[in-house]
């Protein structure tokens, strides 16, 4: 396999958009990622969009059909919340494979204010949430902060201080789709949504896109692009005791972890930063050890101390993460190499992590898939 | 698929909730798994092939026991508009080494009323009535009695 350097990325601010739709937020996040590594579409010979609620529809061809239509090859993916992600190891595999020099990664979703996901009663006509147990979102991404806590003790404060965390990370991006301190009391004090999780221990719903463009060893040199893609890992959901029962995000983010850091030549303790899928508060607990941040059961104390705020030994999400920078579903994946690539160009002003070298993305979508994407400048 | 099936054993005018509630003629309800033959590896509802040791099978149905210990639990308060809340949801593991997810009934929606590893057992009960009239009969477990 070749090398996949990133060009260029972008990012809307994540939000409402009401009077524009996916083809237009997707088509300007490419446009502003080409201006970013100084190429156009004359250049890009491959393009890989996600966007999951409009899976069906075409949406990286809709948007050439607004930005240039040179015929290149288009696929359009849907991993659930790895959407975005995948599409952006789509380009990589491209780029990587030889087959292209130039491919761009576009994420994209419009979730206006839809509400809670998942529950869904299989189409039979007959309602099973809330009689089979839950399916929702909040329930299961809580059920598994609850396997933590019956293993490790840990407290529902703990997880209440990921929110905290991210939450004031977030006041110094300004594409987040929330940008408001909430101090733990708050967090607990908030509506209950389904236990541990109140409402600020949820990530919101909205609309956003974000676009990256890979280049080959080559380009990149012609580029003067200096952020390598050292790993780029996609991996489902391994056999496991509970799993068809209860989604199990463990297992195949421990995988993807294990694989992702053997081909990057690295480990955790390598990392400057990380951007990891706090959907749910519980969600980035469970992730500190799944991505081998800390050991087994440590995670309550690694937030307790502040290892994983900005400043702190390893830190997570300064972009505000999920809980505040937004989850608009496709872009999310795309979101996240975004604010990798930003921080080890340097250029994420009064949020940057210093000296920042090497970063890690990492993704789950239920049902369930999991990447994960090192970078290093 | 499988629902036809299980449908036909039930009373006309009731049907399970889920293919694997079995609510036979002037028996107990009970929840069927099936075993695979190469591996042990119980499942609720029917597998081409074995997710575990990726064997063909045989298949063999098993029914389930009606106790249980709940592994992990959570409180919903905010659920699909006509849905009921708080309702207590959790993940039942059974001595088949199958895990159910079900709703917990007769136990206060409070953190303190659950406790992981609690004995309980399972209950059954009309949630609904289908398109056709139908009553819906559905599994819950509530904390054991005994």
């Amino acid at each position: 396999m070749g090398q996949g350097f990133v060009a260029g990325v972008s990012m809307l601010k994540f939000g409402r958009y009401k009077d524009r739709d996916v083809t237009d937020l997707g088509g300007e996040a490419c446009l502003m990622a080409l201006d970013d590594a100084g190429l156009t579409m004359r250049d890009v010979q491959y393009m890989a969009a996600g966007c999951l609620m409009q899976a069906n529809a075409m949406v990286g061809q809709r948007i050439l059909h607004e930005i240039g239509q040179t015929g290149i090859p288009v696929v359009n993916v849907a991993n659930a919340c790895a959407t975005g992600s995948t599409a952006f190891r789509e380009a990589y595999l491209a780029v990587a494979s030889g087959e292209a020099d130039v491919a761009l990664a576009v994420g994209v979703e419009q979730m206006g204010k839809a509400g809670l996901l998942g529950g869904g009663g299989g189409g039979s006509g007959i309602r099973t949430e809330g009689v089979v147990g839950s399916g929702l979102m909040p329930a299961v991404f809580g059920q598994a902060g609850m396997e933590h806590m019956r293993k490790y003790g840990t407290s529902q404060e703990q997880f209440a201080k990921v929110a905290v965390k991210n939450h004031k990370h977030a006041t110094r991006n300004p594409l987040s789709q929330y940008q408001v301190e909430t101090p733990l009391e708050q967090v607990l004090g908030a509506r209950m949504v389904a236990y541990p999780n109140t409402l600020l221990m949820c990530c919101p719903s909205g609309d956003g896109a974000a676009a990256a463009v890979v280049v080959s060893e080559k380009k990149a040199r012609e580029l003067g692009a200096t952020v390598r893609v050292r790993a780029s890992v996609l991996t489902s959901d391994p056999w496991s005791d509970r799993d068809l029962t209860q989604p199990d995000v463990n297992t195949l983010t421990r995988n993807a972890a294990k694989l992702a850091y053997e081909r990057a030549g690295l480990g955790p303790e390598d990392i400057d930063l990380v951007e990891l899928h706090d959907c749910f508060a519980t969600a980035e607990l469970l992730h500190y050890e799944n991505l081998g941040l800390c050991k087994d059961g440590e995670a309550g104390r690694m937030i307790d101390e502040g290892a994983t705020t900005h400043g702190g030994r390893v830190p997570v999400n300064v972009s505000g993460g999920l809980l505040s920078k937004g989850h608009p579903l496709g872009a999310t994946g795309v979101a996240n190499i975004y604010e990798v690539v930003t921080h080890l160009r340097g250029r994420a002003k009064e949020r940057q992590v210093p000296d920042a070298k090497v970063g890690l993305a990492h993704v789950i979508g239920l049902g369930s898939a999991c990447t994960i994407n090192i970078l290093s400048s | 698929m499988s629902e036809t099936t299980a449908t036909a054993a039930a009373p006309k005018g009731r049907r399970p909730i889920v293919p694997f509630l079995r609510l036979p003629d002037g028996g107990e309800p009970y929840l069927a798994g099936q075993r695979c033959g190469g591996c042990g590896a119980v499942y609720l509802g029917q597998r081409l092939a074995c997710a575990k040791c990726l064997g063909r099978g045989p298949f063999s149905e098993v029914p389930l026991s009606s106790t249980g210990e709940l592994y992990v639990w959570s409180i919903v308060h905010q659920s699909f508009p006509g849905v009921p809340v708080p309702y207590v949801v959790g993940i039942v593991d059974l001595p088949e080494g199958v895990s159910v997810r079900c709703n917990l009934v007769d136990v206060e929606p409070d953190p303190k009323a659950l406790r992981f590893g609690m004995k309980v057992e399972m209950t059954t009960g009309v949630s609904q009535q289908d398109n056709e009239g139908n009553d819906v009969v559905a599994f819950y477990f509530r904390p054991a009695r005994n």
